[in-house]
């Protein structure tokens, strides 16, 4: 088989498309919030085991942050917005 | 012995025990929340460390144009999902049952007061005492957090369990 030539018109500078790096999702420490609820709100939103969840809640508890998800852009946005539907506090930024 | 206050019912739903008082003061607390969110959400900058501010956190925090943009976006869409679950406390809090998505919206709605009302007390992770004399100002407000807080504790374990 060979391939059929086609003009490949060279790409202009503007046209190169950086891949997007991931995103990471980080969940912020905060007095009010309890423990439970934190872990209950990270299995409902995830899906993540009890352990998984609990495991994060202590690193946000402990460390002042965890990172609970990471993706493109639009994604990382959207699990933004559910946590802060649930009063959590959170960022996002690129995966360093 | 403490009769557990909220409980899962073999049909999948969730039994309320909730006391006469209990209610009253639930009832109270929707007409407060909505105010604070309608007249301070369109004033207050995102992220702002004000009672409102920890309700619509900023998502971009170094990132100044990527956040104007997002606010832009989803602020109206967040404002309405705080105001749909606060909705549905005020029409439930006389019920006996609640389906799941129903007590959902209860943990939401009594988290997003408790956050206000926590701040407001400027409770902090070292500093979380309550006043000593009864006539401080900020007694009952430490009462309602308080018993939200264990409502809340009372929820969680009745969806997880």
């Amino acid at each position: 088989m060979t391939a059929v030539p086609v003009e490949v018109k060279e790409p202009e500078i503007e046209d190169v498309v950086v891949p997007d790096r991931p995103w990471i999702v980080i969940v912020w420490n905060d007095p009010i919030n309890l423990m439970s609820y934190v872990t209950f709100v990270f299995q409902k939103l995830f899906g993540y085991s009890l352990e998984k969840a609990t495991k994060l809640m202590l690193d946000v508890h402990e460390k002042g942050r965890a990172v609970v998800s990471s993706g493109p852009r639009e994604r990382a946005e959207l699990d933004v917005f559910r946590l802060h539907e649930h009063g959590l506090w959170a960022t996002m930024e690129h995966d360093s | 012995m403490i009769r557990r206050r909220v409980k899962r019912t073999r049909s999948g739903g969730f039994e309320l025990r909730i006391p006469v008082d209990e209610r009253e003061l639930l009832r109270t607390l929707g007409p407060q929340l909505r105010e604070v969110l309608l007249r301070d959400a369109a004033s207050a900058q995102q992220g702002e460390d004000t009672a409102v501010g920890r309700l619509f956190p900023v998502a971009y925090p170094t990132d100044e144009d990527r956040q104007t943009e997002y606010r832009l976006l989803v602020h109206d869409e967040l404002l309405s999902s705080h105001l749909g679950a606060l909705a549905v406390l005020e029409e439930t809090a006389d019920a006996e049952h609640l389906d799941e998505d129903q007590l959902l919206a209860w943990m939401r709605a009594l988290n997003h007061v408790r956050l206000v009302l926590g701040t407001r007390l400027d409770i902090t992770e070292e500093r979380d005492e309550r006043p000593l004399n009864p006539s401080d100002s900020r007694t009952s407000a430490f009462a309602v957090y308080d018993y939200l807080t264990y409502l809340q504790g009372e929820i969680i374990d009745a969806l997880s369990g």
